[in-house]
Formats: C-alpha cells, structure tokens, sequence
C-alpha cells in the first residue's frame, strides 16, 4: 500500500539550526492498516506526514503508494490518493464557501476541474444525508458559510471532505489536539467509525497515549528522526501506557503526553 | 441650481464612464476580493488595453474585435504577473509592480507602432515613444464615443450585463470554484488536488483581461490613448469594489447571490464616478481628485472596523 523507502529529510542543511528531523526512516503499510504515531515534540511525526502529502520535498528517499512512485508528484497531485485532516480546523475547509461547496470540492478531488457546474442538485442531496449521520446539526444549514461553524464541527465536516471521494491512505495530523475533551471524543468516535466502515488505511498522529493505544492496529513511536518502536496485532492490544512509560523512560514524552496519559 | 443643471447634463457620460470603470473594477474584483491576490498590474494593463485598441483602430480593425484582441493583452499581461509569481516566487504585491513597470515601456512601444497608413496612400510618421505621447482615434468609426454619451452608456450596460453573467457563470463552474478555494484557503485548495499556482496565473490573466478590455472602450470613449492615464487606476477599482460592497452589506444584511454582488461593484464605479463629476463640476482642480479618492477608500475600508470597535466599547462600559 504505502512505501517508505530510506527517507531522509534536514532542515536548513549547513547552518548553525541545522536539524534532522527524519533520519533513513523505512515505513510498509499494509492495505487496511490503522497505524496511529506518537512521539515527543521534533521527534518527525509531522515532517513524516509531510513527506507522504508532499507539502515538503524529501532530501533523499522514496514515497510510493500502491506501485506508483510520487515521490516527485507535487502536492496537488498527490491529493488524488490522499485525504487529509490537519491540527488547526481552520486550515482543512475554506471559510469564506459553503459547507456543500466546500464538500463539492472534495468530491472532484483527483478529477479534471472543467467547465461543468461546481455542484449539482443531486450531490447536495448526498451531503445532507451523509452530514446528517454525525449528528451535529449541519445537515439543516447546508449552504451555510464554513467560517459560522465552530472548530469541532469544521473538523467533522474536514474528516468527511477527506473520505467523500475514498482514499488510498487518511492522514490525520494531531486531528483532534486542537478541540476540547467532549469534541475531540466525538470527532475521534466519528473518525474511527469512518475508518473502519471502509477499512482505510490510515496514519494518526497523536499525541494521547491512550488514544494510541485505544483506536488502530499498529502503534509507531518516533524519536529523534527515527522510528524506534513498530508494534501490532496482538502484542499492541495489549499494550498500556505504563508499558510504553517503563520501555522507553520518561525522556521521550512531553508533559502533553504525560498529562493526557493518566487520564 | 446651474451646478444641478451642469450636473443633470453630464449625467449620461457620468453612467458611461462609471459602466466602463465598473468592467475594470469587475477585473479587479476578481483578484482582490475573489483569489486574495492585491494585483497592481492593473495600472499597466489598463493603458495596455488602451494602446493595444488604438493601434488596432488606426491599422483600420474594426473597433469591437479591437477590444477583444485588448482583452488578450490583458491576460497576457496579467500572465507576465502570473509567471513573477508562482515561478519566480515573488510576493504577489512586488509581482505586479514589476509587472506594471515593464507595461510602462512596453506599452510605449505599442503606442510607438502607430505608423500607419493615411488613406491617400502616404505614410503617416510613428507617434514617437514619449510619456506625453498622444494618439487620436477620434475620426474612425467606433463602438462607443463621447460624441453620443447616451449611446455609450448603453453600449456599456450591455457590456456589463454580459460580463457579470459570464463571471456569474464561470465561478459556478468546477474550474471556477478550484479559484475560488484557491484564493480562500490555498492549503485547503492544494490537498484537494487543485493545482493552486495554475488557478493563480489564470485568475489574474482572466482579471488583467477584463481590465485591459475596459481600458479599450475607455480609449474609444474619450477618442485615443496616452501612457500615463493609467497611473492610480487601481485605487479607482478599488474604490469601486469597496464602495459596492459597503453598500451591498447596508441593503442585503443576509448576504445575496453573487451575481448581485457583481451588480454592486460596478454600481460602486457609478457612485464614484458621479462624486468625480461633483468635484469638476463645483470647479475644483481635478488634481484634488486622487486625494479626494483616497479618503473615500481609507473611509469606506475603516468604516465597517470602526463601527465594530465602537460596540465593543459599549459592551466594555455596560
């Protein structure tokens, strides 16, 4: 499904900042993998998630997803493959269009933009259906600006744009770090129901270990540019946050982890 | 009452000037407010439109097909800004200033190939590359004139009317959205697969093409071109848009459909139109007007920001 291959990445090569932040990470994901990823801060969560979306060139390295090198596809050609839920709601639908616009958008993703009409009738019929399983509410106010929405209901609404047309591989970044507790549960529940109903493949940052541990069937730790820990199945049901604590110290978690570790 | 009576004549050119300002500030509209771009290309493409017109006119072109080969010099222009942009990675505002830099030689060398042919037969010398350059059209057969006001402002309702659909159709469109979600989050646009830098370029060759087109009715209008009339234009389609919208907000509290929202842009050019022709007609300098515009934009871009600070005290004080 998803290839890593020896990717290496530096930020600002030569200077006195200089920083690797991935370090000949080699990552397979399996067709249907749900591999959630923690780390400490700089650990190379986020630059790994860049390199597969392609927001950031890799220095060295390949990306291939089912067969098909993209490592030098630019961004927007590579969204074909991908969906994607960002850290900051604002940053995953545009305020200034509609809910079933922005939804619109998300449904010609890979395909050529023409002359046809933007939206149709039928597809707005589609969106209020499919809305109307989160229960929030946005079904009854469908034309209405994205920017009225609150950030717990853009994310929902950024989650279902980046399954509407279903992807090769989800990649949620921090998706939920942003929301309070009551939201980022629901936005969560809404995300794994979706997962699991299509059997994406998908990346989750996180940074709550419980979470980690809780949703998915593959745990990955990073640190220091590196993966350090790959774990599955069985052995990863199993798992506890005092397991992960007594493996690797305390060393390689930020007091977000910790705090949301002992919840 | 002579002023209102100066003012009630001038009236049909005042609507004639103002529809031909307001397919300027339609152009404009289209990367201020619809792809978040601040283009100054306009400036130059505007004169480029005007030159590109006139010399079609003297090489005998028939003046509506003129305005059109003037619409595609403004998208070549506008394609110019494109290319400093999302090649060259220059900032969007330092894009179109040297874009409309380069437009400043360019367009004299347009209006420099003015040599043409009288109908006796003899050669008529090129209008020599000077910023004082000035090249009359005013004897050739035209689609709209200051001759016939009236006749002008029809001619630029039509125009508008036609242009307004045209924009209300295509941002209806698939391809018309991908500009939108560009110009409204090129992030969010990018990981939908909109390919943002090519949105961009387009946006602001299909904006520079309505702009170069107004500049070459305005040059039929007032009956030839010279270089530096286009100098401040951008604050003119900025006023417009900004007054439109202001006014638009006052009536339509719930926001309206987008074609009236282009209506109001150019009913925004008429408005400033008209406040110009108070200003010459109670006799002052029209050299007062670029000042005059300015403190009608400053007025009308805080107005909706200070009317916001003057609740928030209230709430503060209660």
């Amino acid at each position: 499904m998803l290839e890593l291959k020896n990717i290496c990445k530096t930020f600002y090569p030569g200077t006195v900042n200089e920083r690797i932040a991935l370090d000949d990470v080699s990552l397979t994901l399996n067709d249907g993998d749900f591999v959630t990823i923690i780390g400490g801060n700089g650990a190379g969560k986020s630059t790994l998630l860049n390199m597969v979306s392609g927001t950031l060139p890799v220095d060295d390295g390949q990306v291939i997803i089912d067969g098909v090198d993209i490592t030098h596809y630019p961004e927007h050609k590579r969204a074909k493959f991908l969906g994607r839920v960002f850290q900051d709601p604002m940053t995953g639908t545009a305020a200034s269009m509609g809910i079933d616009e922005n939804l619109a958008l998300a449904l010609r993703r890979g395909k050529r933009r023409g002359l046809g009409w933007g939206i149709t009738k039928k597809e707005r019929a589609s969106y209020v259906e499919k809305l109307s399983e989160f229960g929030l509410g946005l079904e009854s106010r469908i034309t209405a600006k994205v920017g009225l929405l609150s950030g717990g209901q853009r994310q929902v609404l950024t989650l279902l744009m980046a399954t509407l047309k279903e992807p090769k591989l989800l990649l949620l970044d921090e998706h939920t770090a942003a929301l309070d507790p009551k939201t980022a549960k629901l936005v969560l529940e809404a995300t794994d129901k979706i997962i699991k109903e299509s059997g994406l493949t998908t990346m989750m940052i996180t940074h709550n270990m419980n979470d980690a541990i809780t949703y998915g069937n593959r745990l990955i730790m990073m640190m220091d540019g590196k993966i350090i820990y790959d774990v599955a199945g069985e052995e990863k049901k199993n798992l506890t946050v005092p397991d992960l604590l007594a493996k690797f110290g305390k060393g390689f978690a930020n007091d977000r982890m910790m705090l949301s570790g002992n919840e | 009452m002579e002023f209102l009576i100066s003012m009630y004549n001038s009236l049909p050119g005042v609507a004639a000037e103002g529809l031909f300002y307001g397919i300027f500030a339609l152009g404009v509209y289209i990367t201020y407010k619809i792809l978040d771009v601040a283009d100054l290309t306009v400036d130059g493409s505007i004169v480029t439109g005007c030159a590109v017109t006139t010399v079609c006119i003297l090489y005998g072109v028939n003046p509506l097909v003129a305005v059109f080969i003037a619409f595609i010099a403004g998208m070549l222009a506008g394609a110019l800004t494109g290319f400093f942009h999302t090649v060259l990675k220059i900032p969007a505002i330092l894009a179109g200033i040297l874009s409309q830099f380069s437009l400043y030689t360019i367009n004299m060398i347009i209006m420099g190939a003015q040599a043409y042919l009288e109908k006796d037969g003899t050669n008529r010398a090129p209008i020599p590359m000077s910023p004082t350059a000035y090249a009359s059209i005013s004897k050739f057969p035209l689609i709209v004139s200051s001759r016939d006001k009236e006749g002008a402002a029809i001619v630029g309702f039509i125009f508008v009317v036609a242009i307004i659909a045209l924009l209300y159709w295509f941002f209806g469109t698939e391809f018309g959205c991908s500009l939108r979600a560009t110009g409204a989050n090129s992030k969010m646009a990018r990981a939908q697969g909109i390919n943002t830098n090519f949105a961009t370029v387009f946006g602001l060759m299909f904006s520079n093409g309505f702009v170069a087109l107004a500049g070459g009715l305005l040059a039929q209008f007032t009956g030839g071109s010279n270089i530096t009339f286009g100098a401040g234009a951008i604050v003119i389609g900025l006023a417009s848009v900004v007054i439109g919208e202001v006014l638009h907000g006052a009536i339509f509290k719930k926001g309206s459909n987008f074609a009236v929202k282009l209506a109001f842009v150019v009913i925004g050019s008429l408005i400033y139109s008209l406040i110009k022709r108070v200003v010459i007609n109670i006799g002052l300098d029209t050299n007062f007007l670029k000042l005059i515009s300015a403190v009608i934009v400053a007025a009308f871009l805080s107005a909706p920001n200070l009317k916001g600070n003057k609740v928030h005290k209230k709430k503060k004080g209660a």
